[in-house]
């Protein structure tokens, strides 16, 4: 995955609660065995409605996006992480995450930013009053800024996160590292594998 | 002496490869697969030159989006052809075990793990889909992943963890007659909240857990991910292990005896301390529905649609209004007047065929509501033939219920089995999110006994309004 440092751009403020992965890239989008194209499918139940904030001129080609408690709960999909990186977003304000959701997100480099409820309001009311101004997102100072509003709040983040995301360390090739500590714990006595349980077409034996 | 320690720390001490910082390096014992979640995984894995590292510790099967026609007519969607046939070809190349559409051990994947006894307690057990929750009620550490962890699985056949806080949920007292798992569930997410299990792995106690049978304990395990944990845990008890018994998958003989003794380790110590503690009276749930678009907007059978204006909270007040508007639902509305459009009996939270018995009890001798359709889709083929044997699919062809081939079907509308705008469905699912079953419709979540007295009634009902 690609290094982040600092993420910089306009913001879309989506005010709802509870958007589940299901809202974010409907299911009717998971046939596909790409990993890339799922922009088009953002949000697609929502993007119908023309008042719908994605489809206002004013937040065209912002990449933050600040939303409401619980954002990305329910399904495991890593298309809604692709979904919304395909779409142009790098990075989400929220004052909650569904836990898989966030996962999912440090695995390709989506920058995920909790703050209190009361700051994600004010940062909310700050973007509705001007779509047009400028927010950071700072990665390794964890601080989220509108220098011309002089907005300045810091966010927490796991130190591993942070490093994997300013590194763009890819997590296979790092535990790959520890192959003979695995092989080792390999030999120690472990649950029953599937060998000797079913034939070569799947029969059980 | 080592300090009391819970069921959740056993399992993960046992499998923690090493704890250098922050994230532990967690072995995997189990990993299934399905063709959702993993094609881009495998392509990943080609791109790098990498293999799998364990293949007889993976196993594959078709569930989100076969079609539950009759096997012999074809797939006809070609996206979702083509997505079947990648996880044979995957499965092939990388030599894992793979049960294709129509084959006699397929099905939903929290289905077949447990009935052929490849979920065992004290494993860990992970998968791409959330609902993997479900295998925790062996006693096994099971969690959903992304398709970046179903990559780093099949490389490694391990996951860098953060290590979840534990929450015991305790569900004091018996239920009422004619409450269910699902009930419980319900219940439960409803009184967590969305999001109030979150960072936690819940393990379920108490007497009302106790008594569930295993397939009821999968439910309840089922629906952790809806109040927002990773996983669900119930402790090794004789159910556990009279359940295992005979499973293709287990030793037989000497040996079982042998490996139940071990598995009846997996249950948390007397003293063990939970980092959050939730106790419930069992006997407070009741039969119940969800009338919102989140598994947590749960209302009594018995109840009404709620009111927006009695909310105080305004963020709360909104969401109401919103989830109303798009239920197509009146405030003050009796749950039982509200007609309904489609029932759908199916998932991994309720297909098993204890849920398929209940159903056919009551659709014994009764017919479906003019005007609705009833799908039954069992969770796997073994459900599907062990119904068979006992007639049930005839009681529910009978009774005007469509028997179906197994699948996820309706839970979330992948494949052809979809519910269409503005209509609404009692169903036996986990999520009634937006769209979840088809753009536009209306998921209402209830037990197999609901969904089958609903299905005769054309409305909300109860087994006892029945005649």
């Amino acid at each position: 995955m690609k290094p982040v440092h600092v993420v910089e751009g306009r913001a879309v403020p989506l005010e709802r609660s509870d958007v589940d992965t299901d809202q974010i890239i409907p299911s009717d989008w998971l046939k596909r065995v790409e990993r890339t194209g799922f922009g088009r499918g953002l949000f697609s139940e929502w993007r119908d409605d023309p008042d719908f904030v994605l489809n206002r001129p004013d937040f065209v080609g912002a990449s933050v996006l600040i939303t409401g408690p619980r954002f990305g709960i329910g399904s495991s999909r890593e298309h809604a992480v692709w979904a919304l990186m395909d779409y142009g977003f790098e990075a989400v304000i929220a004052p909650s995450f569904g836990d898989i959701f966030v996962n999912n997100s440090s695995k390709q480099g989506l920058v995920i930013v909790v703050l209190d409820v009361t700051d994600v309001e004010e940062l909310t009311a700050l973007v509705k009053e001007d779509p047009t101004r400028l927010i950071v997102v700072d990665v390794d100072r964890q601080r989220v800024e509108v220098p011309e509003a002089g907005f300045q709040r810091h966010f927490d983040m796991e130190p591993l996160t942070r490093d994997r995301l300013m590194n763009g360390w890819d997590d296979i090739s790092l535990t790959l590292l520890r192959e003979a500590e695995i092989s080792s714990f390999e030999t120690t006595e472990r649950a029953p594998n599937l060998e000797g349980i079913f034939d070569d077409a799947g029969h059980v034996l | 002496m080592t300090p009391p320690r819970t069921l959740f720390e056993k399992i993960w001490d046992e499998h923690a490869i090493e704890a250098p910082g922050e994230q532990t390096l967690l072995y995997i014992d189990l990993h299934l697969v399905h063709e959702v979640t993993s094609p881009q995984a495998f392509e990943s894995l080609r791109l790098n030159g990498r293999g799998v590292r364990r293949p007889e510790r993976t196993l594959a099967t078709a569930d989100h989006n076969v079609p539950t026609d009759p096997i012999a007519t074809p797939v006809s969607d070609p996206i979702s052809r083509r997505q079947l046939e990648a996880l044979d070809e995957n499965c092939q190349e990388f030599g894992i075990t793979v049960f294709p559409r129509g084959h006699e051990n397929q099905g939903i994947v929290h289905v077949i793990g447990p009935e052929l006894g490849v979920t065992q307690p004290g494993m860990t057990i992970v998968c791409g889909d959330s609902h993997t929750s479900t295998h925790g009620a062996f006693g096994a550490l099971a969690f959903g992943i992304g398709t970046s962890e179903v990559e780093h699985v099949l490389a490694t056949q391990t996951l860098p963890q953060q290590k979840a806080k534990s929450m015991s949920v305790t569900l004091e007292g018996n239920v009422r007659p004619g409450v269910s798992a699902k009930d419980i569930a319900l219940a439960i997410v409803s009184s967590l909240g969305t999001g109030g299990g979150a960072g936690h792995v819940i393990e379920y106690r108490g007497d009302a857990i106790r008594d569930l049978t295993m397939e009821g304990r999968m439910t309840v395990c089922n629906m952790s991910i809806e109040a927002g944990a990773r996983a669900g845990l119930v402790a090794v008890d004789d159910t556990t292990i009279e359940y295992l018994r005979s499973r293709p998958s287990v030793p037989q003989g000497d040996e079982f005896e042998t490996a139940a003794k071990r598995w009846r380790t997996f249950v948390s110590d007397d003293d063990a301390a939970f980092d959050a503690e939730v106790v419930l009276k069992a006997e407070d749930i009741v039969p119940s529905i969800t009338w919102g678009t989140n598994p947590a907007q749960v209302v009594s059978l018995d109840g009404v649609v709620p009111s927006p204006e009695k909310i105080t909270d305004p963020d709360e007040r909104a969401t109401t209004e919103r989830a109303l508007a798009y239920m197509g639902l009146t405030p003050g509305t009796p749950v039982r007047e509200i007609p309904i459009d489609v029932v759908f009996i199916g998932s991994c939270t309720n297909s098993r065929i204890e849920d398929l018995r209940v159903a056919a009890t009551l659709a014994n001798g009764r017919h479906v509501a003019d005007g609705v359709r009833a799908l039954v889709v069992p969770g796997s083929h073994r459900v599907k033939r062990q119904a068979e044997t006992e007639g049930l699919d005839q009681i529910f062809l009978d009774a005007g219920f469509e028997w179906r081939e197994p699948g996820c079907s309706m839970c979330l509308g992948m494949n052809p089995d979809q519910l269409g705008s503005e209509k609404r469905c009692a169903s036996t699912s986990n999520r009634n999110f937006e769209g979840r079953q088809g753009r536009g419709g209306r998921t209402h979540l209830v037990s197999p006994a609901v969904a089958a007295a609903s299905a005769v009634m054309g409305r909300f009902a109860s087994p006892e309004e029945l005649s």
